[in-house]
Parts: structure tokens; C-alpha cells; sequence
């Protein structure tokens, strides 16, 4: 019961390691930027997760019924501006990825370049 | 209309207007005008608003006139002020002398929206500065990032490309970590207002949760602020980065990481959790210790010179922890001073950097043999930067270390084994700024570099305006020194 009880929290968990884990493991850049967008949205499902409350509906109010369970908004809203930041993020990375590509010709194993002097 | 009330939102407004402006200008020159004028009215702003605290002030704001803690609050208080005045000084001192050389490396059809996004990291940092909501900084902490990675990626050395990845990764991630453990503190307080968070913690602060929190935002930010041995992206984003870029972020985007940390440890934390002074002291104190000797002897080995002043930033920003790790006020203080002199130290070397950047074009020692011939006063002024560096009296470097060895003599037998380690540090600084002077001055060009022929004044003259900042606080520490008793007096004010 426990366990289910706190199924978000540990998908959560689940999701921030395999991000995470993809981040140190994985040589290829854009396998990279994949496991930290799936790390970041970890992250949203926390906050989301939080503003929950048990039987409540949207936060919308209908008509005149300001009597209904809602859930709280305001981490809605900063998931809103996480996710923003987030997709600005993976674009910059992307287009990092794709200079990278331009002048070294490959996207993985960058650690090299460190060593190629004088161009 | 009167102002005075509105200066610490100016402060975000006027760069982040200015910069969609700056993209519609479309041209090298009045963009470089424009990115300087913002910068340097948020130095002045950032004067007016030291004025305001000096008077005893914690100058607050209500965005949009919606009160605090359901409003987003503007809170500007001493240390936020000193950081205010590094970021913007800063920010203005490297547009005014680098115009040169960022046309040069980043060349006139891009200078637009290169200074956008100069534009918007300013706006970002000083926004951190400003801001009393912890999820604010956050996205601010992210504006400022994402636009640091496109400065740090606009240079002509290839090799920026992968250093700006790997700061892009590790600067995620340590943001993420910051914002899961303001999540977690939202999740026991309800509030994201930071002085709020303080009151309302105190009912839940010995729970695990919060301690959880505080451990993902400690190391989240250590991540942000390069704090050894979380620094691996920082010494390759320093060296190939554009040389201007590189005198804007080494002066302050650690630093600004570094004012997060300890706003949010001594701040937030450390009145709500047991023993917290201990437990930030038993974590950071060492790894300060390692930074030190490691970003020392790294320097000393290091055959580039852009990196060399990178790893003595690294050692740099140890100095700047283990004060704050001592955790008395006198720590705080040395802490809080050694932020703003080093700022000045470095922002002066990588300034001269700017000068040696315009006429060679690889920055390893063994190029710059016998640089001093040609430009001597670039390289007097690099001598004078690098003995503030290693804290010799009468530089503000001496003043802030010194302030460091008295707080730790405070602390008994392991002050003692502190202050060893200081010593033993400076004199490796002595060793590697040296090196530098050595082989510039007297080393025997390499040949095949025609005459070269002393920087271009505007830029020369900022940078011994910089080395001049470095002596005039180094004689006269007071302004240094009376926010940084307030910023510790302000943070430590609940110590057992």
C-alpha cells in the first residue's frame, strides 16, 4: 500500500536516475541532451506530484461553484515556466551539438579536441 | 516621476528591454553602444541602490504592487548590493575596453545579437541579485546561464564548442538539483518567498525532507559556482570563450552562484536545522581545503594562460568557502570581502588577457615569450593585477586574505593548520604569477612573431583602471568592508 501510495515519487526517482544516468554514461551528445530533458521532466513530475490533492478537480472555477476541490495551481505554473526553460535549453544544446558536428565532424567523443592544438 | 522607489526593478528592467532593442539595431557599432549604455546605467542604478543600503536599509520591492509573501518581492540587502556592484562594474568595465577585440573574435555582422545575449546574462545575473523568491532565481539563474553558454560559444577557437557542452550539461544539472530541493522546501512550507521560507521552516525544519533539500541545493549550486571538485567544466569554458567574455564571467558568475549558496544555507537553513553550521562547515571546509592546493598546483603546471588564471580562480573560490565555512562573523566577512577582491584581481588579469588577446593569437606562455617587449604596459599592468592575486600589502588581494588568516586564527589548532595552508597556497601563487611575469618579460620571443605593437588605448586604459580599482580598494577597504560586516552580521545573526 505504501509503495503505491508513493508510485510518483518513485517513478520520479526512477526518471531522475535514468536521466542522470544517461548524462555521465553515454558518450554520444545527443544521447546526452536526451537524458537531461528526461532528467528535467523528472523534476516536473515532482512538483506536479505535490500540488495534488486527493479528489480534486482543475483548478478552474465553473459558474459559481467556488466550493470544489481543486488542486493547488501554483506548481502548475512553474512547471509552465520549467518546461520553457527547459526546451530553451535542449534548443541551445541541440544547436551546440550541430556546431560540433559542423567543425569536428563527429558528436562523440569530444574529450579529444582538448588535445588538437594549433589549428 | 520619482524613481528612487523602482531602482531595484530597473535594475532587471533596463538590460532585459534592451536587449530585443539591441537585435532591432542591426548594427556592430550602436549595438556595442547600446549594450553599454544599459550596462552602465545599471552601475549607476547599482551605486544608487549602495547608497539606499548604506543608510541601514534592506531596500524592498513589491512586483506589481502585490505584497509579499503572495507577490513576487524584490529584496536587496548588503551582500546582495557588493555582488550588484561586481556584476554591473564588471559587465561595463569589459564592454567599454573590449570592443576591439569582440569584433575582432566575434566579428561585426554578429556583434548584434552577441550583445543581446550579453545583455540578457546581465539581466539574469543581477536578477539572482535581486530577487527574495527562490523560484525566481531559479529562472533567472537560467537566463543568465543559457545566455552565458552563447557568449561562451561565440569565439573563433573551435575548441569553445565542446567546453560550452560541458558547461551546458553541468550548469543543468545543478540547476535542476537547486529547483528539486526548492521544490521539496515548497512541498513542507508552501511559500517560495525566501524570508518567508526562513519563518515557516521553523515548524517542519527537523524533518528529513528538509535536510534532503538542503543537500540537493547545497550541491546543485557548488555545481553552478565550480566549487572543487565540481569545476570540470569551468577551466575550459574560461580558456576558449572569447577574451571579453571571459573577463565578464570569471569576475562573476561563480561568484554570483557562490551569493545563492550562502543566501540559501545561512539564510533559509541555518536557524530551522540542527546543527547545520557543523554539517556545512564538516562538507565544504575540506573540499574548500582540496580547491586551494589543487587550483594552486594546477596553475603552476599549467602551460596556457588563460587556464592558469582559470585553475587560480578555482583556488580563488576555495578562499572564498572556507571563510564561509569557518561559519563565524569574521569568516563571513573575510568571505564576503575576498568575493569583491577577487572579482577585481581577476577581472584586471583577464582584462590585460583582452590587451595580449588583440595581438597574439594563441595564449600559451611559450607564444607570449617576450610580450613584454612589445607592450610593456599591458604587461606592467598584468604584474601589478597578479601581485593583487597573490595578496601582496597594499593591494586589495592582501586585505581580504589577511582578513581570512585573522578569522581563522580564531578557530584554535585547526585555524592554525588553515592558515598554513593559505601561506603555503600563496606562495604557490607567487610561483605561478611569476612564471607568467618571467616568461613574458624576459623570455625570448619565439621568432617567427612579427614586431607587435602595444594594445589600443581604450582597452589598455580600462584595464589599468581595473589595476587602479585593485590599489584604491586595497588602501581603502572601507566600502568593501562595512557592507561585508553588514552581509555577516545579516547572515549569521542566529548562531548558537
Amino acid at each position: 500500500m505504501l509503495a503505491l501510495d508513493l508510485f510518483n515519487s518513485w517513478i520520479f526517482v526512477l526518471l531522475l536516475m535514468v536521466g542522470f544516468y544517461a548524462v555521465i554514461a553515454r558518450d554520444n551528445l545527443v544521447k546526452k541532451l536526451m537524458g537531461l530533458s528526461i532528467f528535467q521532466s523528472a523534476v516536473f513530475l515532482l512538483f506536479i506530484t505535490m500540488g495534488t490533492v486527493t479528489g480534486g478537480t482543475a483548478p478552474i472555477v465553473l459558474g459559481d461553484d467556488w466550493g470544489a476541490v481543486f488542486s493547488n495551481p501554483l506548481p502548475q505554473v512553474l512547471i509552465l515556466t520549467a518546461i520553457v526553460v527547459g526546451i530553451s535549453t535542449l534548443a541551445l544544446g541541440l544547436a551546440i551539438v550541430v556546431r560540433i558536428k559542423e567543425s569536428y565532424g563527429r558528436i562523440s567523443d569530444i574529450d579529444a579536441p582538448e588535445r588538437d592544438r594549433r589549428l | 516621476m520619482n524613481l528612487e522607489p523602482h531602482l531595484p526593478a530597473l535594475q532587471v528592467v533596463v538590460p532585459l528591454l534592451t536587449a530585443p532593442l539591441v537585435v532591432l539595431l542591426r548594427d556592430a557599432r550602436l549595438a556595442w553602444w547600446a549594450a553599454l549604455a544599459a550596462s552602465a546605467m545599471n552601475f549607476a542604478v547599482a551605486v544608487a541602490i549602495t547608497g539606499q543600503v548604506l543608510d541601514g536599509a534592506v531596500v524592498r520591492y513589491d512586483m506589481g504592487g502585490w505584497a509579499a509573501p503572495l507577490g513576487i518581492e524584490l529584496r536587496v540587502d548588503a551582500l546582495s548590493t557588493i555582488l550588484l556592484l561586481v556584476v554591473s562594474g564588471a559587465s561595463t568595465l569589459a564592454l567599454l575596453g573590449g570592443r576591439a577585440s569582440l569584433l575582432e573574435q566575434v566579428g561585426e555582422a554578429r556583434q548584434p545579437l552577441f550583445m543581446a545575449a550579453w545583455l540578457l546574462a546581465l539581466a539574469g545575473l543581477v536578477g539572482i541579485l535581486v530577487s527574495g523568491d527562490a523560484f525566481n532565481i531559479f529562472v533567472f539563474m537560467e537566463i543568465s546561464s543559457l545566455a552565458t553558454y552563447i557568449l561562451v560559444a561565440g569565439g573563433p577557437d573551435r575548441r569553445a564548442l565542446p567546453a560550452t557542452f560541458k558547461y551546458l550539461v553541468a550548469g543543468t544539472v545543478g540547476a535542476t538539483f537547486y529547483l528539486i530541493g526548492v521544490g521539496m522546501v515548497f512541498m513542507m512550507t508552501g511559500t517560495l518567498n525566501i524570508a518567508d521560507m526562513e519563518l515557516r521552516l521553523a515548524t517542519v525544519g527537523d524533518t528529513n525532507i528538509v535536510y534532503v533539500a538542503a543537500g540537493f541545493i547545497t550541491i546543485g549550486l557548488a555545481l553552478k559556482a565550480a566549487i572543487f571538485p565540481l569545476h570540470a567544466w569551468m577551466p575550459n569554458a574560461y580558456t576558449w570563450a572569447p577574451h571579453v567574455v571571459t573577463a565578464f564571467i570569471a569576475a562573476c558568475a561563480t561568484k554570483v552562484a557562490l551569493y545563492v549558496l550562502l543566501r540559501m544555507d545561512f539564510f533559509v537553513f541555518q536557524k530551522n536545522l540542527v546543527d547545520h553550521e557543523l554539517q556545512f562547515a564538516f562538507v565544504l571546509m575540506p573540499l574548500a581545503a582540496m580547491g586551494i592546493l589543487f587550483g594552486s598546483i594546477a596553475a603552476v603546471f599549467e602551460p596556457n594562460l588563460k587556464r592558469i588564471l582559470a585553475f587560480s580562480s578555482l583556488a580563488q573560490i576555495g578562499y572564498i568557502l572556507l571563510g564561509a565555512s569557518l561559519v563565524t562573523v569574521a569568516g563571513f566577512n573575510a568571505s564576503v570581502l575576498h568575493l569583491f577582491n577577487h572579482a577585481l584581481a581577476k577581472g584586471a588579469l583577464f582584462l590585460a588577457v583582452v590587451c595580449l588577446g588583440l595581438r597574439y593569437r594563441h595564449l600559451d606562455l611559450a607564444d607570449l615569450q617576450g610580450a613584454g617587449r612589445h607592450m610593456p604596459w599591458t604587461l606592467t599592468a598584468f604584474a601589478l593585477a597578479g601581485l593583487s592575486l597573490i595578496g601582496v600589502p597594499g593591494t586589495a588581494g592582501f586585505v581580504s586574505k589577511w582578513a581570512l588568516i585573522i578569522a581563522a586564527l580564531e578557530r584554535g589548532a585547526l585555524g592554525v593548520a588553515l592558515v598554513v595552508l593559505i601561506v603555503v597556497s600563496s606562495l604557490l601563487a607567487v610561483v605561478y604569477v611569476a612564471r607568467i611575469v618571467e616568461r613574458l618579460w624576459f623570455g625570448e620571443p619565439p621568432g617567427e612573431n612579427p614586431a607587435v605593437s602595444e594594445a589600443p588605448w581604450p582597452t589598455l586604459a580600462v584595464t589599468w583602471l581595473a589595476v587602479g580599482a585593485n590599489f584604491w580598494f586595497g588602501l581603502n577597504a572601507s566600502l568593501p568592508g562595512e557592507l561585508a560586516q553588514r552581509a555577516g552580521e545579516a547572515f549569521l545573526r542566529h548562531l548558537p
